[in-house]
């Protein structure tokens, strides 16, 4: 029985740690969408590239902290097992 | 695979010296030791090379404090350019073989903490106490809990940011080594005989394929993390001291 609910938990932070590594969809969105217009905007002004090559990689690593933050609780759920405590 | 945090240096009862303070000490010893190195024999008009890059750090140092907090902040260069520093170097001790100080999440909050502590002292400096005590009951006494929320979430997202993407990369590094000593064992297991054996456990696919990963994870991720902390921290600051 010990057995059998150790496993059942080990399962459900298993499935839970792949639920939440869905949060990288968002961040991959939002990335793609401000490079594009980052590209856009440097087709328009070729000279100002620098300026909107550096204000774009600031933006794009701001974005992708909603999937760094699922990317630490899916790190938790598998390497530390907190529920499993709860037992 | 197993996965591991910093090694633990010293411990007893009541203390705990883990190995990514002694790597921080290093690094802060390099740092202290390259600015000495730098700065000694100053001429009005640099003749030496070590002259020139020393002025040439100062004054990107300078242009980068001015350019985002303006020059009512041109004091606040020094702590800009430490931090971005510190933790470029913490981040790049991982190609010495080194637990990188900022894949440890302690590293990232203690420095959070202090841009906290000097944030908060910006809010009461601009506006006095009144009025910073004031804002958390805006617009309506309500908000109260949400307000304290945002508050504490300032430092905890700048260092799970930091910490995220550093150990992140930390971890798929460690993923694509173990997947590549599986490859090449199953590839060289193939070979019939004596041969094949002795052969399987060398991992031949290991040389040069993590490093185009490392040049990412490693190289640009510390640099452009340190960048986006450095950042955060001189907005922040600048925003708290506008009101």
């Amino acid at each position: 029985m010990e057995e059998l609910s150790r496993a059942i938990v080990l399962a459900g932070s298993a499935i839970g740690a792949g639920i939440a590594m869905i949060a990288g969809l968002g961040p991959g969105i939002g990335e793609g969408y401000a490079v594009g217009k980052a590209l856009e905007a440097i087709g328009r002004q070729p000279e100002a590239k620098s300026d909107v090559t550096s204000t774009m990689i600031l933006g794009v690593a701001l974005a992708e902290t909603t999937g760094i933050y699922s990317f630490i609780i899916a790190l938790l759920l598998v390497l530390v097992n907190p529920l499993i405590g709860r037992l | 695979m197993e996965v591991n945090g910093a090694r633990i240096v010293y411990q007893n009862d009541w203390f705990l010296l883990s190995g990514s303070v002694v790597t921080t000490w290093i690094v802060m010893a390099v740092i202290t030791l390259l600015c000495i190195f730098l700065t000694r024999n100053l001429k009005v008009h640099a003749t030496s090379r070590r002259q020139i890059i020393a002025e040439f750090l100062v004054k990107s140092a300078n242009n980068l404090v001015r350019a985002n907090m303006g020059e009512r902040f041109s004091s606040y260069a020094p702590l800009a350019a430490s931090v971005l520093a510190i933790s470029v170097c913490c981040s790049l001790s991982s190609l010495l073989g080194a637990f990188p100080p900022t894949g440890d999440l302690s590293t990232t909050l203690g420095w959070a903490l202090v841009i906290f502590t000097l944030i908060t002292y910006w809010k009461i400096k601009s506006g006095g106490i009144g009025k910073y005590l004031k804002g958390y009951l805006d617009p309506i006494p309500v908000m109260l809990p949400i307000n304290i929320i945002g508050e504490v979430m300032t430092p905890v997202s700048m260092a799970f940011r930091h910490y995220g993407n550093i150990a992140s990369g930390m971890i798929i590094s460690m993923l694509v080594y173990s997947a590549l000593a599986g490859l090449s064992a199953t590839v060289l297991g193939a070979i019939p005989g004596v041969a094949g054996k002795i052969l399987s456990g060398v991992p031949i696919f290991q040389v040069g394929i993590p490093a185009i990963l490392s040049i990412y994870f490693d190289l640009f991720s510390s640099g452009i993390q340190a960048f986006i902390f450095c950042t955060l921290m001189m907005v922040n600051i600048k925003l708290a001291a506008e009101g």
